[in-house]
């Protein structure tokens, strides 16, 4: 462990995961092009059918640029997702996939970043309590709660909630009754969020119990340190610090979570624009959907570590 | 490992145990179980709730739900043990032989694995469901492997670059053995535990995966899966509401029972979670 490194050791770390971070990102975008490409049979007769007119079917032939050999497809297909624009659009002018995933990305985020508050807010608490009083029935309840959580699918969890908090005690909006506004995100956050923070609790409670075992508490509490004084200056803040790792490196579970939670709740966003051309067999802006999605996640783990090594001076990451 | 106390200590483990034979059960035998075949369909007895004769109640065609949840064991077991056995086989090998190899076989390997993690939960999943169309039953385990496999390759390698300076393995090199009997003989019994349990978790996972791409439409066609009975069920569940919970909580029982034997399975064969330091 060279913990303390030299800036210079760190910086040229950072170098090389930024290299290797670009070249995960073309390993996925070759990836993606070249399972699209795998697709038996002419995708175009897939998309339109076989009794479509030869002048549409060559039409879109020429958009998808299926005329053009494999390299030279390959090329456009690099400048474009370097561009950002993902490519144009088939059935409509000038439109962009880009312009597509510009629409949908925000209600995305929105859901993912109050689901992960929800997650945290809840998670911290009960996973340092349940730490905290190790062996009673509230870790016993805590543990049980968060393994029901862990195996509750959200696609059944969201109904669940619908049926409940919807129709029968007719607290929060109808569903379909065009959701908006805070009150519509809450169901959909609390069903996306369970999971994460069922995991974050166990995070949690295993982080603090390995904290506490450790000399720094003991002399802490030897010092004669209220118990409140240790847990809040000594255990937490280190206990937290591997519990904020894992809540940013979750959020690509909250982001493909995201397709079943807007097909539940009928949310517009990244998941919705994605089964819909999936419906309609629509390659780019398929692609462009899942290009996203790996990027985001990828670039998330990164700033991830990133953020780690700030606020852990013991981390180097060097190796 | 066939010292099966660790069971017992364990009342969650045990509940766990019992409902997992019960699924095994409707898995292995459904059609002699069911009290309907699946091709029954009563059209006067549309959208009912729980009555004597059909204890679940019946979907939107009359068909009695109890059998269709029978015949979805099958396909969750299927996909789950399926997905598994095929990540755990991949993943071992390319694991074992990237830690003990090293050099450009590891580099090569970890480098795919990186690229495959890109994709997070079942997004690669999707794709390929996406590009086959009309996906099968193993179209789903192939496509739920395709990134299953990275996460026992990971583990494996770790314990891998552990074990092989031990001493065991230095005196199994020096006798001349190849390196395949090493491997397979001397190094994998020895880091098997750890696989053994992340590999019970990941039977849940790729239950609650399959059911989540047959709630999305892009589960294997033609079956009777827990997803897509959910997903038929989530469009009545306005008037009807047990075709969306029935599935629903099959779908939960197996896997939290599935996550109580794993949690027992853990503490027992990992002796470093379970010795945690008392406070």
């Amino acid at each position: 462990m060279e913990a303390g490194d030299s800036s210079g050791g760190s910086a040229a770390y950072w170098v090389r995961r930024a290299v290797s971070s670009i070249i995960v990102i073309w390993g996925v975008a070759t990836l993606v092009f070249v399972t699209l490409r795998l697709v038996p049979g002419d995708p175009v007769e897939s998309i339109l059918g076989e009794q479509a007119l030869e002048v549409d079917k060559e039409k879109l032939r020429q958009c998808l640029d299926l005329h053009l050999s494999l390299p030279v497809q390959y090329g456009h297909f690099m400048v474009e997702v370097a561009t950002g624009t993902f490519g144009e659009l088939c059935d409509q002018k000038n439109v962009t996939v880009r312009d597509k995933l510009l629409e949908s990305i925000p209600p995305t985020l929105e859901l993912a970043v109050a689901s992960m508050l929800m997650a945290i807010l809840i998670a911290i608490p009960l996973g340092v309590i349940s730490a905290l009083k190790r062996g009673t029935w509230i870790d016993a309840g805590a543990a049980f709660v968060s393994l029901l959580g862990l195996s509750m699918p959200n696609f059944w969890l969201g109904p669940m909630l619908l049926i409940l908090f919807s129709i029968t005690l007719r607290v929060l909006p109808d569903p379909g009754a065009g959701i908006e506004g805070l009150a519509g995100l809450i169901l959909p956050a609390i069903t996306l969020g369970t999971a994460l923070s069922a995991k974050l609790t166990r995070m949690t409670r295993t982080s603090v119990l390995e904290v506490l075992g450790q000399d720094h508490v003991r002399t802490a509490r030897a010092k004669g340190l209220s118990e409140r004084v240790v847990v809040a200056r000594h255990v937490l803040r280190n206990a937290l610090i591997p519990v904020t790792t894992i809540a940013g490196l979750q959020l690509g579970a909250l982001l493909t979570g995201a397709i079943i939670v807007e097909k539940v709740f009928a949310r517009p966003g990244l998941g919705s624009l994605l089964l819909e051309a999936i419906e309609m067999r629509n390659y780019r802006v398929v692609q462009g959907c899942v290009l996203v999605i790996a990027l985001t996640y990828v670039v998330v783990n990164l700033l991830t570590d990133l953020l780690y090594t700030r606020i852990d001076p013991r981390v180097s990451l060097t190796r | 490992m066939l010292d099966l106390r660790w069971l017992a200590r364990s009342p969650t483990a045990l509940f766990g145990a019992l409902v997992l034979t019960a699924v095994l059960v409707c898995a292995l035998f459904g059609p002699l179980l069911a009290p309907y075949a699946r091709s029954d369909r009563d059209v006067t007895q549309q959208l009912q709730g729980p009555t004597a004769t059909h204890p679940f109640g019946t979907d939107e065609n009359g068909a009695d739900m109890v059998t269709e949840v029978i015949h979805g064991a099958r396909v969750a077991v299927l996909v789950g043990l399926g997905s598994v056995c095929v990540s755990l086989l991949v993943g071992v090998s390319l694991g074992a032989l990237s830690g003990y190899l090293g050099g450009w076989v590891d580099e090569v390997i970890m480098r795919v694995i990186e690229m495959l993690l890109a994709f997070p939960g079942i997004l690669l999943a999707i794709l390929i469901i996406f590009i086959t169309q009309e996906p099968s039953l193993l179209t789903v385990i192939f496509a739920l492997s395709l990134t299953g496999w990275t996460g026992y390759a990971r583990l494996v390698r770790g314990q891998v670059l552990v074990e092989r300076e031990r001493d065991y393995v230095e005196a199994a090199r020096a006798l001349g053995l190849p390196t395949p009997t090493i491997l397979a003989r001397h190094i994998l019994p020895n880091v098997l535990g750890p696989v053994i349990v992340q590999a019970t978790f990941g039977i849940a996972g790729a239950i609650l995966a399959e059911a989540s791409l047959s709630f999305l439409g892009l589960g294997p066609q033609n079956t009777a899966s827990w997803g897509a009975l959910l997903n038929q069920g989530a469009n009545y569940f306005l008037i009807a509401q047990h075709m969306a919970l029935v599935p629903g909580v099959a779908i939960m029982l197996t896997v939290l029972s599935i996550n109580f034997i794993g949690d027992a399975l853990r503490d027992h064969l990992d002796p470093r979670l379970a010795t945690q330091p008392q406070s």
